[in-house]
Formats: C-alpha cells, sequence, structure tokens
C-alpha cells in the first residue's frame, strides 16, 4: 500500500491504496465518485474516460501512481443549478436511453468543445469514436454535442 | 363502464399494492415491470399522472421489488405498455373515484357533483374541498380493483413526450446503477469461471492465492469457483491468479464454427408443422428456393453483470438488473434450498438490457457467495470476457425458403422451414440448473435447452416464420433443437431478426424473378391497410424509384411484430464502393398508441441503429472448446462513424390500441439492408452478418 495525491475536480486527496490500482477503482471506490463506469476494464469502450490534464483518458487501465496531473470527471463537470452546456443539451434533446455509456461520452465531448469550439458532425463522431454505445443512440448523442457546441467553454 | 380487468390487476388485486399517497403530495407508484433503458417507468409516470390527473413530478415509480410492487412476470416482448400501461391506467382511475367519492361524503354532496382539477377536488362551485394528499387518511385503498361499485371511466388517453425521469442522474453522474451500490463493509466478489463449458474443476485450487492482499475467502462449490477480497482490484487480481493455478478436466465439444448450418439441420430436434396447407412449387412461373442464416448474437451491453447480496438469519436479500425479479428471486430460492419467502430480490436498474442476458446468473452468483459470508454485503461484477461468452446469446438460426409465383407475379405457394435452438431459458423454463452457478455447482455440462414462448407470448423460434401477406398456400415447420452445447436465450424480437430476414430477403428474390417492383410486390400481397400505410410512407419518405449513383443501393423491409403487434417498413439506403456501408434508414412504424411519443421514437431509432450493428457486424465467435469473443475487438459492435442516419416516420394513431415499440425493427431492418445490398451489388448475401467475408462468399457462390 502506497499513498497517493490526487486532484480530483478542484479537490485534493491522499489516498492509500496498493500499487497498481486503477484510477477508475481509486475515483469510485475510494474517492465515492461513481460517475465514471466500469465498461470492459481493457480501455476498449469508453465507459470509463475521465479528462486527465484535459485528455480524455480511461481510467480502467491507467493506474493511479502514473496520474500527476488534474482529473476532471462527468460529477465535476456541472451541477444540477449551473449544467455544463453538454448536460444541458443531453437533457435538453434526451439523449440517452440506458445511459450507461453517457459519462464517458459527455467527457469525451468536452474535450472536443473545447479544442475544436464549432465541431462539424463528422469531427464529432470522430472524436467519440472511442466510446461505444449499445442501445443505438448515437444519432442524439451527436446531435446533442452539436447543439451544446459553440457555448462549450 | 366497468371494462374487464386488465391481467396484472387479476393478478395483483389490491390498489395499495400499486399506490401510496404521501403527505407531502408524492404519489407512489408500484409497478412489477422495470427499467431497462427503454423508459417504461417514465412512460407508467405519465400514464398514472394523467389518470390521476396530478402533475406528473408528483408520481413517484419506484424500482420493483419482489415483496412490495406487483408480480407482473418479465419485462420483455414489448408488451410493458400493453400490460402495464393496462393495468396503472385502471387501478389509477379506479383510485381516483374512490377519492372523488370520498371528498363527495366530506363536502356532503353527491359524486357528480365533485371535480377534479390537477389534483384538487372541489364542488362545482369550485369550492375546494381538498386534494389527494388531503383526503388519503379518509380514503381506504386496501380494496380490489374493481370492487368499489363506483362507476370507472378511464381518461381519454393522450400522447406526449414526458422527460425520460432517469436521466438527470445519468447526466449529472449521480449514482443511479446497480454498479453504484455502495454497503459498509460491502466484499467483492470475483467468478472464476471454467476454460469451456463442461469442464470440471479437478482440486481445490492451491492455497497461495488466499494469502493474497486483502481474500478474505476462496468459494467452491462443485465447478463453481469465486474469490472474495476487501478491495475491488484485489479481488480481480486473485481471480486471475486463481484462474491460472486451478486445473479443469476438458470440456463438451462444441459445434464446428465452419459448419453450424449443417450442425443445425442434423443436431436432435423436435419437429413443429406450425401450418401445412400443401404448398407446391411446380406448374409456376417463378420459384425462388434458397437458405437465410444468422450467427450466435451476443447481448454486449456496455456495463458487464453485476450483483449485491446480503444473507443473514436465513433471509436473502438480492440486487438485481434482472428483467424477471419475481421469476428470479423463486429461481433463487429453488437452487438454494430457501422458503420463497425468504429472498427477496431488488430491482436496480443495470447498462441496457436486449433480453435474458447474464443479469439473473450475477443475482445467483452473490447469492451463492453470499451465503458463504452472512451478514455481509457481497457485489459480483462479471469480467468483460465472461460478460461475452457466459451469457446467454441469442440462437444461431439456418431458414430454407421455397416461394412461387404465377405468371401475374402472383405468390401461390410459400414454404418455410426453419432449424433453431430454442429462444427462452429464462429462470423458470426448468426446474433445476438454469442458473450458470447453480449448473456448475452441479457439475451439468450442459444447460437444459432453451424452449419457446407459447402463442400468447407471440412464439419464440417461429415468431414471425408466417409470412404476413396474403399468400394461398403457406406450410411452416419448426425444429426446435434439443441439445444446447452453446448457451442461449431470449434476445430482441426471438426468432422474428432471422425470420423476418429470410422472409423479406425472399420475396426480394421473387420481385425481381417475376420482374415486379420490391415494394409494389409487397403492397400487392397485403390486405392489412395499416401495413400497406407503412411501407408506402417509409417509400415516400426514402424517395423511393429515383435513381441512385453508381455503387449504391436501396431495399425495403416490412413486419408486422408476432403478425399481430407493431407495424414497422424500413428502407435502407447502402453504399458499397470500396467498402459497404449502411447510410441511411428510412423508417415508417405504427405502433398504436404511442403514450410516450419521444419515447417511442428513441427505442426505434435505438434498436434500428443496434440491427444495423447485429446485420453488419456481430458473430459470436468460438473453437471447439470455447467462446472466442471475448472483447470488443474480437466481438465489435458499430462505432459512431459506422451508424446510419435514422428518419423514423411515427404513424399517428390515437385511437387504437398500444402495441409495443422495442423491438419492431430488428426484423425489417436486417431485410431491408441485405435488400439494398443486392440492389448495390447484385449479389444476394443471405447469411448474416454482411461481413466482408460473408459478401465475399456470397459473390463466389454466385460466379
Amino acid at each position: 500500500v502506497a499513498s497517493f495525491k490526487l486532484t480530483v475536480n478542484g479537490r485534493d486527496y491522499d489516498v492509500d491504496v496498493p500499487e497498481g490500482t486503477s484510477l477508475l477503482e481509486v475515483l469510485r471506490n475510494d474517492i465515492g465518485d461513481k460517475s465514471p463506469k466500469f465498461g470492459c476494464g481493457l480501455g476498449q469502450c469508453g465507459a470509463c474516460i475521465v479528462l486527465v490534464a484535459g485528455h480524455p483518458t480511461p481510467a480502467c487501465d491507467t493506474p493511479v501512481e502514473y496520474v500527476r496531473d488534474e482529473v476532471r470527471t462527468l460529477a465535476g463537470l456541472g451541477r444540477p443549478d449551473a449544467m455544463h452546456p453538454l448536460q444541458s443539451a443531453f437533457l435538453e434533446l434526451q439523449a440517452g436511453q440506458c445511459g450507461y455509456c453517457i459519462a464517458g461520452i459527455i467527457m469525451s465531448a468536452a474535450a472536443l468543445l473545447r479544442d475544436i469550439p464549432r465541431p462539424t458532425r463528422d469531427e464529432v463522431s470522430a472524436a467519440l469514436e472511442g466510446n461505444l454505445c449499445r442501445c443505438g443512440t448515437h444519432g442524439r448523442f451527436v446531435d446533442a454535442v452539436l447543439a451544446a457546441s459553440g457555448s462549450a467553454t | 363502464m366497468t371494462p374487464e380487468l386488465p391481467a396484472s390487476v387479476v393478478t395483483n388485486p389490491w390498489i395499495s399494492t400499486w399506490l401510496t399517497f404521501g403527505d407531502d403530495g408524492t404519489i407512489g407508484l408500484r409497478v412489477g415491470k422495470v427499467e431497462l433503458g427503454q423508459g417504461i417507468l417514465t412512460a407508467l409516470t405519465q400514464v398514472a399522472a394523467h389518470e390521476l390527473d396530478v402533475a406528473p413530478e408528483a408520481v413517484r415509480a419506484s424500482a420493483a421489488n419482489t415483496v412490495t410492487s406487483p408480480d407482473e412476470g418479465l419485462t420483455a416482448g414489448s408488451l410493458s405498455i400493453t400490460v402495464s400501461g393496462a393495468a396503472v391506467r385502471r387501478v389509477c382511475a379506479e383510485t381516483r373515484e374512490l377519492f372523488r367519492r370520498a371528498a363527495a361524503r366530506k363536502a356532503g354532496l353527491n359524486i357528480a357533483d365533485v371535480r377534479l382539477v390537477s389534483g384538487v377536488f372541489a364542488g362545482t362551485d369550485g369550492t375546494r374541498i381538498g386534494s389527494y394528499a388531503d383526503l388519503s387518511g379518509i380514503v381506504d385503498l386496501h380494496v380490489r380493483v374493481g370492487e368499489s361499485s363506483l362507476d370507472v371511466e378511464l381518461a381519454p388517453p393522450i400522447s406526449k413526450d414526458l422527460a425520460r425521469i432517469d436521466l438527470p442522474d445519468k447526466v449529472l453522474g449521480r449514482p443511479r446503477f446497480i454498479h453504484d451500490l455502495e454497503f459498509d463493509g460491502m466484499l467483492h466478489a470475483r467468478v472464476v469461471r471454467p476454460p469451456g463449458p463442461g469442464a470440471h474443476l479437478e482440486d481445490d485450487p492451491p492455497a497461495r492465492v488466499a494469502a493474497m492482499p486483502g481474500v478474505e475467502q476462496i468459494v467452491r462449490d462443485g465447478d463453481f469457483l469465486a474469490v472474495l477480497a476487501r478491495r475491488e482490484g484485489q479481488a480481480t487480481q486473485a481471480a486471475e491468479a486463481l484462474a491460472a493455478d486451478a486445473s479443469w478436466s476438458a470440456g463438451i465439444e462444441l459445434p464446428d464454427p465452419g459448419d453450424i448450418e449443417g450442425w443445425l439441420r442434423t443436431a436432435e430436434a423436435e419437429t413443429d408443422h406450425v401450418r401445412n396447407d400443401g404448398a407446391q412449387h411446380n406448374d409456376t412461373s417463378a420459384v425462388v428456393a434458397a437458405t437465410y442464416s444468422r450467427p450466435y448474437l451476443a447481448h454486449a451491453s456496455i456495463a458487464p453483470s453485476c450483483a449485491v447480496a446480503h444473507f443473514d438469519d436465513g433471509r436473502l436479500e438480492v440486487w438485481s438488473h434482472s428483467q424477471g425479479v419475481f421469476t428470479l428471486g423463486r429461481a433463487i430460492a429453488e437452487a438454494l434450498d430457501l422458503q420463497p419467502e425468504a429472498v427477496v430480490v431488488q430491482h436496480v436498474e443495470g447498462a441496457g438490457a436486449y433480453g435474458h442476458n447474464a443479469a439473473d446468473d450475477a443475482a445467483m452468483d452473490a447469492a451463492l457467495i453470499a451465503t458463504r459470508v452472512p451478514g455481509r454485503h457481497v457485489r459480483v461484477l462479471w469480467s468483460r470476457a465472461d460478460e461475452m461468452s457466459w451469457g446467454p446469446f441469442g440462437p444461431a438460426m439456418v431458414a430454407d425458403v421455397t416461394a412461387s409465383a404465377d405468371e401475374h407475379g402472383t405468390i401461390t405457394d410459400w414454404s418455410y422451414e426453419l432449424w433453431s435452438n430454442g429462444h427462452t431459458a429464462r429462470p423458470g423454463y426448468a426446474p433445476r440448473h438454469v442458473l450458470l452457478a447453480d449448473a456448475h455447482r452441479a457439475g451439468v455440462p450442459m444447460h437444459p435447452p432453451a424452449v419457446d414462448p407459447p402463442a400468447d407470448r407471440g412464439y419464440g423460434s417461429q415468431r414471425n416464420a408466417e409470412p404476413y401477406y396474403d399468400i394461398a398456400r403457406v406450410d411452416v415447420t419448426v425444429h426446435r433443437l434439443l441439445t444446447m452445447p452453446i448457451r442461449v436465450s431470449s434476445l430482441r424480437s426471438l426468432g422474428g431478426n432471422l425470420n423476418t430476414f429470410a422472409t423479406e430477403s425472399a420475396i426480394d428474390e421473387l420481385a425481381m424473378a417475376v420482374g415486379r417492383d420490391p415494394l409494389e410486390m409487397r403492397l400487392a400481397h397485403l390486405s392489412d391497410a395499416r401495413a400497406r400505410e407503412v411501407l408506402s410512407t417509409a417509400a415516400a419518405a426514402a424517395g423511393w424509384g429515383a435513381p441512385l449513383p453508381d455503387g449504391h443501393g436501396r431495399g425495403v423491409g416490412f413486419c408486422r411484430y408476432k403478425n399481430r403487434s407493431s407495424y414497422c417498413a424500413v428502407v435502407a439506403d447502402v453504399e458499397a464502393t470500396d467498402r459497404v456501408r449502411v447510410a441511411r434508414l428510412t423508417i415508417a412504424v405504427d405502433v398504436g398508441r404511442a403514450v410516450n411519443v419521444d419515447g417511442v421514437r428513441n427505442q426505434i431509432e435505438g434498436g434500428a441503429i443496434q440491427a444495423t450493428s447485429w446485420s453488419m457486424f456481430e458473430q459470436v465467435r468460438f473453437d471447439r472448446q470455447s467462446i472466442t469473443s471475448t472483447d470488443w475487438e474480437s466481438y465489435p459492435i458499430a462505432r459512431f462513424s459506422q451508424v446510419p442516419e435514422v428518419d423514423v416516420h411515427l404513424l399517428h394513431r390515437p385511437d387504437e390500441p398500444p402495441l409495443g415499440a422495442g423491438e419492431a425493427t430488428q426484423g425489417p431492418v436486417p431485410a431491408a439492408i441485405g435488400n439494398a445490398l443486392a440492389d448495390a451489388l447484385g449479389v444476394r448475401v443471405r447469411a448474416l452478418p454482411f461481413t466482408h467475408d460473408n459478401i465475399v462468399a456470397a459473390i463466389d457462390a454466385q460466379t
């Protein structure tokens, strides 16, 4: 067991966990932020994507000791009374079925909109290529990201 | 007017089972159907609010619980709105009248003189009598629906878009899923499965794993092997070590993956002559005889299955994302030799469920392990590999179609012969060894063969095997396999997927043989006006008949789901240039009255994209020992760049009963894509999925 310092959504944490523990496990079970999801543990599906230093990163296969920069998760992206434009757009367009993939999709999209504030439809698709959705909500997700574009910071 | 009681009300007659009224104005709604990502709790909330004339925000629908909720069986078959919607409507209408009577008595008025506006009862002059909350103290809800002697009139149905009640949690990242449950002192369990079906665990595993950090216990029961640890990562590591150390016997031999069709045709089976008009295929002007098939399909939910269980003082509590918590609870009790009343199952939302996936198995795993550590909560999470290989699949199927037309291009004779495993192996389908852990404990090499749902649930293998078209002589024969080396059960639309693909492909082939336009050919053989309307609507919206560029193709597919449920027509536009891509699906659908219009659209869009993914990419891979497609690379599904644009046209049928929406597209989509591919390539691909390999094989077979 070793001690690690971690900054998540602007808060500093000291966590004592076994070396090799995934960032996802630390976020979900040690810090108690259930917003990133476990999907495959292989970095293949995107359900666990969080932003590390602003970059979309699969938390499931990222050991916590490699994380030096600030982590941002869906739970830290916005609040009910101050939602991120992506969150408002997802609700406005009812972009979701089971919703399990949403956390990873919104985080991937948040990174995209920061880099390209007004992306094309193809650019949105390309940015979400690493996120899987099984319910077939792809069209609504892309629509929602486009609806949020321009107003996201 | 007191119409016949809905089935769910007959089995759950007490109003108090369904509704509770809080002092704070909230109304608790308990239903037996569960949220699978399809939005059912939102739609039922809307039905209840409308019937009670209150704001939807006042109604709090709770997830099903085997003790407190009405037992409405499975959440399956696109029946939830039809079945539960009717029950909620009836229960709420009667409850509203009970409150009205109480209001009348309180105010000394006749019942007919009490108005209800937005949840408040008042006299005709507007004098307020009280809200539901105000009156709840004087209304006895422990009464049976239909026995109040009140005149119960159902409110005229409405269609609207109520926003999904579960979506804010999911978009804001708040805990909501079963995976997010947390209890003090909860232990994490991982199950170590055999290397393949039927393999037996030879020795107790060596002791080194028990000494690994965090490991609390190793559980072995027959061929069931699991490890419990304090931290999740520790449980995963210990399970990996256990898997590396464990020694297993050889398992059963799986069918030859290179010749599943041959295996399906020759395996032991029972044969049902579903329809036998004596179809003949001579003296006709055109005959099409062809074979169509689909592979095993995985549910491949984005989250692996999960469950939590707690066993204490002979009482077992289980949290599960099962589609059938009531049957699951009984099956667990049976397997663990507990009284049915000793087992409580609470539904908690999981990731999308499209049929009978591994949710029930995970619950059994957790239950079994929890009995070894009384007083502790045990959380089981399946690995991605186990989710892709040990849960039930949708069965592989093969169908022979022979269809004949006369000199006018009229279809006269139709013969259909199908080979498939049964399409349901849900808890309760057989007396024992239904749940995976129960089979492994007992060391049985194979689960009992899957069965098919009865006629009143729309059949299984033979769902949509009979063409919905007007054809003089039709023969349908179904062979249901009596052996199940590869475990299968219900997957969205059951046999409807392959049967519709086969039927709609053969119709196209026959149209081509007699020189008729495929759309016109269908319309000429459909006397049902609603069927004709979805076809003509989709065709008009897609621009049917307009010329297409080289390398593009357009095809149509139609299905009336279960031959008695929703109508769906799909026009697919494909591009077959350097690669094959489905560009666009234009869909017209008639689901009867739509309760939640946007909810129906969402289901149709999602079903169409999932069916596209099945059709283009999906196939469970295996060798003679085990399933080999165990992750997202070996079992690819459609990614964002690969999904078509989907254009949904919902026909307005306010006066027709609701028919369900969740499975309407699963048959017509592969049919339309296959027909569009044939249009683009000039080659008929009859084996799903439409992968490069299967397309090349079809080209080779033609030349």
